[in-house]
């Protein structure tokens, strides 16, 4: 299953190679061209002489992880996040480290020798360390080299009723949509744009949309979902089920209304259902694409996702495909009616 | 000009959606421009040809609001901020949306000591039901401040000064241009208050050898106020720096030369915080120098923001005197 | 040249971000009358003020490679004149408790030598002792009449520390701007290499201003070169108290090759590869986030940049007393030439090869 294999992959911020080679093997006899670029955006290109408007489709790589910083005389690692991580998740977390994919543990104090006091507080990410079973340093540095990056060690699977589990979601589901839609044809020349660094600053998009400058650009996300018991109904955002989320607007984008309304547009005809994004929190490639040369308009569609971020994120496998399908009848909208404007 | 400001603040045009004001600008200014078009973003470019220097003038038309997020089953909205918006001011005040719709500003009772965040906030337009509050307004739907511009003599009060002003002073000025030395490109700017996000993307299709925003600033001289030296009714002020520019020297040294040479009244300006549209200007492709013109203004980001019309008066005077300077 | 002059004259120059133009003249006048003029082909400054010393490659389509390093000091501004005493802003990123007690140089008509007074301890309250003093609290004695200073100082003057560049024991020097004229120097001195060598690729040393209010120099140097690779120059944390092993970095042992992902892993790589191979020794550092140094904007120029990035070993950053070692800039400088030489077509090609 394509999900199951994607999750399970490790590309962290700037460490996205295993993706990368693993979408490279999908796509390269599916589209015209492909090719990288400085960062290592993955591009992929299909009907570029085509007429009519050039569409960026844009899902990033890279998921948020940790970064060995230092080696300490007993082999224990020393890590800092890349990209935004809730540290209270990392306690008693496997993972596994670089290429060769070395197994660690994040230790935790045994709750018998904690102070009362130290239960109420989060454990700083300075406490934090990856155990791999190494006697000391000389040990550990022959497997493991200051500036290797660790990804969470989960198993992606079904779960409950029509749901997937699994870490990386956000943005792995952006990539599958991409390779969905990479299965179709379209009248107008299309740029698929895997892109690298999402979760440090927006990082890959930033350049990819400066070097393809399309005409128009929809990017594919995980978002957070809120749907639990614990979250009051306008604090929610998005909930599973109910189909793709629509951004309005974010910190990074306020998105276009004419491109708002043909995605509304395109949902009612076609019978998909879709709800809005109902946040303004949080950021997406579509915020860098937004600001690239002299403006390009820019959209996202979003899967829902429950737990971002953390090891075990869950998503609606009812709501990946209706995204995949509103984003295949909008790019038809702009085969019979053109760029919304 | 007062009538002017009057009609401009009236507006409802939030960040991203400054439709209405645009096209009140648009038409203001038809007929003492050579030339006007939009970009992508929205921004509206009114060229003005005058020698072969660029100067690339800037006023941002957007002003800070609200966005709904969600339609509770009672009508009420709950909503998130477009901009800098304090939700400490909120209660109480009055909203518009743009197709006119009002509302008010309530809050849900709070603990003691609780803070008063943005999600403790909704808005309340006299709906009964959910049904009955989409015939006027949906999520994503954008409103702002609703408060009455008010004539107080050489002050004046609205909401939206914050930058109506500098479109105004911009408009008049262009107005009052009789012999331009310089491809006058002034722009009324999208999406300043959300990260000077027009001013980008204009600087870039433009490629301006200058830059000069016209832009409010704070004040320090009401009753126990944060420390700034800068005075209402003092003069324009020449910026030295904010958080998002430090202005070029030869930037600065014409503002003041010109200042000085035409008696306009001036003031420097050293502003601990904040930004406008020529941090995004300077930083354009390989760079810009780029200044701004301040106007002081009294409860930035509050529906009663105040000027003097003599720092108005000043800062028109000196953006004429820029475009009428031939510059190299 | 002479390494220890150059160090010092750069870093007792005034040149608070935005304001570099007094450091910028030493530059200046190495390159354009000095000994600098032979090392490099063509000399230019952007309008932001950026200085940009170039030296050809070899062939018909040499690699373009950009080296950064800043210009820019963190310092003070005037934001008010009160009662004949100054109140300031700061420019960059700065502890406001070093600042306490501190001389400095206010750049208004003249350079004029000012004092951040202190509240003396006899007339603290107790509980004021226990508190950092807040910048708000603090001002500016020129010691001269209010009219004098109205008549010299005028609002948006900088201010500099007052604080001579003086070695100290084993090779280290002090001095108030090292974050980043220490990088400036091995930048230079890497140009003083490459005179008599036959490198392919094409340089660009850009000493670049404006970096600590957001490498803004570094966005459009980098934006109007538009070069195939960049190098970024900057400082990093020193050993000391207080920090530990994997933040803080030893003086002496050479330049820190940092990866990270602003880094090109290629480049990092042949980094390493040039250091081992010239027995230049040299620390490694994992940075996690991409801000904070010219290779953040480098790397996202255009459509991309092959970015690396070299730090120099600096203790007390961001204080008036920032030490590094000479030895350790030598080292850097070596590093870059050899790194220079390492760069032909094929490398090139490479860096977009994932």
């Amino acid at each position: 299953m394509l999900l199951k294999e994607l999750s399970e992959l490790n590309g962290v911020s700037s460490r996205e190679e295993a993706v990368r080679s693993y979408l490279r093997g999908r796509i390269q006899d599916k589209v015209e061209s492909i090719y990288t670029d400085h960062l290592g955006n993955l591009l992929a290109v299909q009907g570029s002489k085509k007429p009519g408007p050039k569409i960026m489709l844009s899902a990033h790589m890279d998921e948020v992880g940790l970064m060995v910083v230092g080696i300490d005389s007993s082999g224990l690692l020393k890590i800092k996040p890349l990209g935004g991580i809730d540290e209270r998740v990392l306690l008693a977390k496997r993972v596994v480290i670089g290429e060769q994919r070395i197994p660690g543990v994040i230790g935790a104090k045994p709750i018998h020798l904690q102070e009362k006091e130290e239960r109420e507080k989060p454990v700083k990410l300075s406490a934090l360390f990856v155990d791999i079973g190494a006697r000391d340093q000389k040990e550990a540095e022959e497997m493991v080299q200051i500036g290797d990056v660790a990804a969470f060690d989960v198993k992606a699977e079904e779960f409950g009723d029509r749901l997937f589990k699994g870490k990386a979601l956000d943005n792995r589901v952006g990539c599958a949509i991409l390779l969905h839609l990479l299965e179709k044809e379209y009248a107008f020349p299309l740029y698929y744009a895997f892109t690298v660094q999402e979760e440090v600053g927006l990082r890959g998009a930033t350049v990819a949309a400066y070097g393809i400058n399309p005409d128009l650009a929809l990017v594919f996300e995980g978002t957070s979902a809120g749907d639990l018991p614990t979250a009051k109904k306008h604090q929610q955002s998005t909930r599973l089920g109910r189909g793709p989320a629509i951004t309005f607007m974010d910190r990074t984008v306020i998105v276009n209304q004419a491109l708002l309304d043909r995605l509304v547009e395109t949902a009612n005809e076609a019978q998909i259902p879709f709800q809005w994004r109902e946040a303004t929190t949080g950021g997406t490639e579509a915020g860098a694409i937004n600001l690239t040369r002299t403006g390009i308009i820019a959209g996202t569609l979003s899967v829902p996702c429950r737990y971002i971020h953390s090891p075990v994120s869950v998503l609606s496998l009812d709501d990946f495909e209706n995204t995949v399908k509103l984003a295949d009848a909008f790019l038809k909208s702009i085969e019979r009616k053109g760029l919304p404007a | 000009m007062k009538e002017l400001i009057r009609k401009l603040t009236s507006i409802s045009s939030p960040s991203g959606r400054e439709e209405q004001v645009r096209a009140v600008i648009k038409e203001e200014i038809a007929s003492s421009v050579d030339e006007i078009y939009e970009d992508k973003l929205g921004n509206l470019i009114a060229v003005k040809h005058g020698g072969k220097t660029k100067v690339l003038l800037a006023a941002h038309m957007d002003e800070i609001g609200i966005i709904v997020t969600d339609i509770d089953e009672q009508g009420f909205l709950r909503f998130g901020n477009v901009g800098g918006i304090n939700p400490q001011r909120l209660v109480g005040q009055r909203a518009r949306f743009t197709n006119g719709t009002i509302g008010v500003f309530g809050v849900e009772k709070l603990e003691e000591n609780e803070k008063l965040t943005l999600s403790k906030l909704y808005l309340d337009i006299g709906a009964r039901s959910a049904e009955e509050a989409r015939q006027k307004v949906m999520v994503g739907s954008v409103a702002t401040y609703y408060h009455e511009f008010c004539d107080l003599g050489d002050r004046i009060v609205a909401k939206a000064l914050d930058d109506r002003i500098g479109c105004a002073i911009l408009i008049e000025a262009l107005k009052r241009v009789t012999k331009p030395q310089n491809d006058l490109y002034c722009t009324f700017t999208v999406q300043e208050e959300v990260g000077l996000r027009g001013a980008r993307t204009a600087a870039f299709g433009i490629e301006p050898d200058y830059g000069i925003a016209i832009d409010v600033t704070g004040t320090g001289d009401t009753p126990e106020a944060e420390r700034l030296a800068i005075k209402l009714g003092h003069g324009a002020a020449i910026k030295v720096k904010d958080n998002s520019l430090i202005t070029h020297p030869k930037v600065k040294d014409l503002l003041t030369g010109l200042a000085v040479k035409n008696k306009i009244p001036y003031q420097f300006e050293v502003l601990p915080f904040g930004g406008t549209d020529s941090g995004a200007i300077h930083l354009t492709k390989e760079g810009v120098p780029s200044g701004v013109i301040s106007i002081p203004c009294r409860y930035l980001h509050t529906p009663s923001e105040m000027v003097d019309m003599n720092d108005v008066e000043a800062a028109v005077r000196l953006a004429v005197a820029v475009m009428e300077t031939k510059l190299d | 040249m002479n390494l220890e002059t150059l160090l010092t004259e750069l870093s007792n120059a005034a040149g608070i971000s935005g304001r570099e133009d007094r450091a910028a003249q030493i530059i200046t006048d190495l390159f354009t009358q000095g000994e600098g003029v032979q090392w490099i082909t063509d000399f230019s400054r952007d309008r932001l003020g950026n200085i940009i010393l170039r030296k050809q490659g070899q062939g018909p389509h040499p690699p373009r490679l950009m080296l950064a390093a800043h210009l820019d000091e963190i310092g003070l501004i005037v934001s008010e004149i009160d009662q004949g005493f100054l109140r300031f802003s700061t420019v960059g990123g700065i502890d406001q408790r070093v600042l306490l007690g501190q001389e400095v140089i206010v750049h208004g008509r003249e350079n004029l030598p000012g004092i951040i007074g202190a509240k003396p301890p006899h007339l603290q309250e107790p509980e004021e002792k226990n508190k950092a003093v807040k910048l708000q609290d603090l001002m500016i004695d020129l010691g001269l009449p209010e009219e004098k200073v109205r008549a010299l100082v005028q609002i948006g003057d900088p201010v500099t520390f007052r604080r001579d560049c003086c070695a100290l024991k084993n090779g280290l020097y002090t001095g108030k701007a090292m974050d980043d004229r220490a990088g400036v120097v091995a930048m230079v001195d890497c140009l003083r290499r490459l005179k008599d060598l036959h490198h392919q690729a094409e340089v660009a040393a850009v000493v670049t201003v404006q970096e600590e209010l957001g490498v803004r120099g570094a966005f459009v140097s980098s934006y109007g070169l538009n070069p195939d690779l960049g190098i970024a120059l900057d400082v990093t944390h020193g050993e000391m108290p207080g920090l530990t092993e994997y933040e803080a970095f030893k003086l002496g042992k050479g330049p820190v090759i940092v990866t990270g992902p602003q880094v090109h892993p290629q480049i990092f790589k042949t980094l390493k590869e040039a250091a081992e191979a010239a027995n230049i020794k040299y620390q490694v550092e994992a940075e996690v986030t991409p801000r904070g140094t010219d290779a953040y904007a480098l790397q996202i120029a255009r459509a991309g940049v092959a970015t690396g990035l070299v730090s120099i070993p600096l203790r007390y950053m961001h204080t008036a007393v920032e030490t590094v070692s000479l030895k350790d800039l030598t080292e850097t400088s070596r590093l870059l030439a050899e790194f220079i030489m390492r760069i032909d077509r094929a490398f090139v090609e490479g860096l977009k090869c994932y």
